[in-house]
């Protein structure tokens, strides 16, 4: 009990030193799209949320709405952080969400996630209003590559009949409930759509 | 973490442009001083009454709070339960799309947050059983209402027969009454008088309604359906069920749901579009799935020969529509369904021996110009049918009403539309005209607000409601952090109260009966009880008494 008491308050410290590892990466990764979060983050106490937010210039606001706890992404059960963390570290996958203002975000997500899970998580802007029972369109996300998209098992009639009501449904579109993360689609990248709220009443006057 | 993510948060949303709204050329600001941008942070929070507490009143709260955190809601609402359709409309057998109820429970837990429940916004002057508090009240305490209400009536066939024959109903209250709501609880509607339904309108509620008459009463047993509506469906005769509707397949399927909302809103409005809700294909499809129920065949020469230019919507619901139920034939199995094109209802047929039942249902025979355009014009032939009608459920929509007090607030209400005026984003407008009468303007009425149906009229789903209460909650937020005018604003210095301040006007004795969300969720936790007794997820009070009594 006591090792793992310790171990859960190192993870916050451990965290934000990925975090400022993460500065030394290529400049290619730019600057919100850096952060390497684990999504299971989330299950983490908010202080040390608060903490490791502080340590890295380059983490993205956080709203102050209630920390939402969607909390279908695996958290680690008391005395196994040792495995989780081995896993983490081993078994890493990385996913990209890019939101509709073209920010980039990428996280290091576990096998068995799917991208409405991870997106809350993480406070993206999805909302899964029927909470992931593929009974809505809200968590519509778009495969940007054509071979992400064939890997991802075929949709079914039910997330098919969702999608038909998307706006802005594209060739690669997909219910992000439905997406569940595997090896093989390690580094997808996935658009939100743009509801093209900006337009103004005079563009139609 | 407030404080840290409280001063995130306030930098994030000051560097939006918080300059004054463009695009409202024609639209003038009754403010003659020029605005000054509000701190989101300033000491005076935002307050803000939501008038009704269905997904537009909980998704707006959403983004209202998000954006603004220091912002005070109090969500006012008739009944003592919250959700409005979500509860009272969405179908038992569709538990799942009801899951947006957890996310409202987490709204609704913040702090800034407060559900005034069993409280009616209306002429406090009748005797009512509950409380009730004027517009004019909250617009006092409040820097901005946001209407979001709802659609509490329907439209009427306007047809010979229609209000003086029994047997007639409309489908809102079916669904009320099968949905446990409390105005709609004495409906008791007669399945019994013979094997023949006659749905008049072919939109989700009509297939709704189809699907309750024809599912398997077992199936439903599980479902949070009232036991009144169980028992009486249980009883049920009918075996077949006409869905009608003036024009065909292609014309009530798909004109995308996002049609209804902006940012085609203003484009509709402006071009006076409008538009025949329709069905979607989930809910055709489970009718299709239905065990021993079957489907006849759909009038082929309606639908293109050639799917495959059609847009994939459009094209996947034809499939479904097409293909039917092959393993059921309409001859051998108890119950079927079909989807009747092209009539539209001339007026309703006594019994012969009975007066006053209603027997039959007389249509015109419609001709489409191109059956295959979404858009096309319909036309009757002169020719007519009769079909048998032991129960006729009318479902030609909903249709929104005004608030006593909207006109002493300068809202103007749409009778046609049955919406309230607005620029699409759910800003309330006027039109007002010069003192020479020379010219006509689109005014906003400050720190009005509307959401949902009573906004873009009744249709969509839930998603599509949750977008629109998104773009009235950017639109509250957008105009108060520019500095526009609010309904406190012109007073000087004094400041809303909110609820603090209503209730204070009100009386003890009346705000004694004031239903607070710890009070709904005793109500919850004492339905689902009931429930569990009974194998199914919730027994719901089906009347406010009951509700409340659970309180004393």
């Amino acid at each position: 009990m006591a090792s793992s008491r310790s171990v859960t308050k190192c993870l916050p410290r451990l965290f934000s030193t990925i975090c400022r590892q993460s500065r030394h990466l290529p400049s290619h990764a730019r600057a919100p799209s850096n952060l390497l979060r684990p999504s299971s983050l989330c299950s983490l106490p908010s202080r040390s949320i608060s903490r490791l937010q502080a340590s890295s210039p380059y983490t993205r606001s956080f709203t102050t709405t209630a920390q939402r706890q969607h909390g279908h992404i695996k958290p680690p059960k008391p005395g196994e952080e040792f495995v989780y963390l081995l896993n983490i570290f081993g078994n890493l996958l990385y996913v990209t969400f890019i939101d509709k203002d073209g920010q980039d975000y990428k996280f290091a997500v576990s096998e068995g996630d799917n991208l409405l899970d991870i997106a809350q998580a993480n406070d993206l802007e999805m909302e899964g209003a029927c909470g992931g029972s593929c009974a809505c369109s809200t968590c519509h996300v778009i495969v940007t590559e054509d071979d992400y998209y064939d890997k991802i098992p075929e949709p079914e009639d039910d997330e098919n009949d969702m999608l038909d009501l998307a706006f802005g449904l594209t060739e690669t579109s997909r219910l992000g409930c439905q997406v569940v993360m595997k090896k093989e689609l390690d580094g997808l990248v996935v658009r939100l759509p743009s509801m093209t709220r900006n337009l103004q009443a005079s563009d139609f006057q | 973490m407030s404080l840290l993510a409280g001063s995130r948060t306030s930098r994030r949303v000051l560097s939006w442009k918080p300059a004054v709204r463009r695009g409202h050329g024609r639209c003038k600001n009754l403010s003659t001083v020029s605005p000054t941008p509000r701190n989101p942070d300033a000491s005076s929070p935002f307050r803000m009454a939501i008038v009704g507490s269905g997904p537009a009143g909980f998704y707006t709260a959403s983004r209202v709070l998000s954006k603004l955190p220091q912002a005070k809601i109090d969500m006012y609402e008739a009944l003592p339960v919250p959700f409005g359709l979500v509860r009272h409309g969405v179908a038992p057998d569709h538990p799942e799309v009801k899951n947006c109820q957890d996310r409202f429970d987490e709204i609704a837990s913040s702090p800034n947050f407060t559900f005034v429940g069993n409280v009616t916004v209306g002429d406090s002057s009748q005797p009512g059983r509950h409380c009730t508090v004027e517009l004019q009240s909250l617009m006092r305490h409040y820097d901005s209402i946001l209407l979001a209400y709802g659609a509490a009536e329907d439209k009427k066939l306007g047809i010979f027969g229609e209000s003086t024959l029994t047997g007639i109903y409309s489908a809102r209250e079916f669904v009320g009454w099968y949905n446990g709501l409390p105005d709609c609880t004495n409906l008791h509607p007669d399945l019994t008088r013979g094997e023949d339904a006659v749905i008049i309108g072919q939109g989700n509620v009509a297939l709704d309604v189809a699907r309750m008459l024809l599912e398997d009463i077992d199936t439903l047993r599980k479902t949070d359906i009232t036991e009144h509506a169980l028992s009486r469906l249980a009883e049920s005769r009918v075996k077949r069920v006409h869905i009608v509707g003036r024009r065909g397949p292609m014309q009530v399927s798909n004109l995308p749901l996002y049609d209804f909302i902006e940012p085609f809103l203003p484009l509709r409005q402006a071009l006076n579009v409008t538009y025949q809700a329709a069905f979607t294909i989930k809910e055709a499809r489970e009718l299709m799935k239905l065990p021993d129920v079957a489907f006849h065949p759909v009038n082929r020469t309606l639908i293109p020969q050639d799917l495959k230019s059609l847009p994939r919507a459009s094209k996947r619901l034809m499939e479904v529509l097409l293909k039917g139920t092959p393993d059921a034939d309409p001859l051998e199995t108890s119950k079927s369904w079909s989807l009747d094109s092209c009539l539209s209802p001339k007026h309703f047929l006594a019994r012969s021996d009975s007066p006053d039942s209603v027997a039959s249902t007389e249509f015109d025979v419609t001709a489409l110009a191109d059956p295959f355009d979404p858009k096309s014009r319909v036309e009757k032939t002169g020719e007519a049918i009769i079909l048998p009608s032991d129960i006729v459920l009318r479902s030609v929509g909903y249709k929104s009403v005004p608030l006593p007090g909207f006109v002493e607030a300068g809202i103007q209400f749409d009778e046609r539309r049955g919406i309230v005026c607005n620029d699409g984003f759910g800003r309330v407008t006027r039109l007002v005209s010069d003192s020479d009468a020379s010219s006509s303007a689109r005014q906003q009425v400050p720190g009005l607000y509307c959401a949902g149906w009573l906004k873009r009229g009744p249709t969509g789903v839930i998603a599509s409601t949750m977008q629109d209460a998104f773009t009235t909650g950017d639109a509250i937020t957008q105009d108060w952090l520019a500095g526009a005018s609010f309904l406190g604003s012109h007073e000087g210095s004094s400041r809303a109260h909110g609820w603090e301040g209503v209730k204070e006007e009100l009386g003890l004795d009346q705000a004694r009966r004031v239903v607070t969300w710890d009070q709904w969720k005793m109500i919850d936790t004492v339905e689902r009880s009931r429930g569990e007794a009974q194998g199914k997820e919730r027994e719901k009070f089906t009347n406010v008494a009951d509700m409340l009594a659970v309180l004393d």
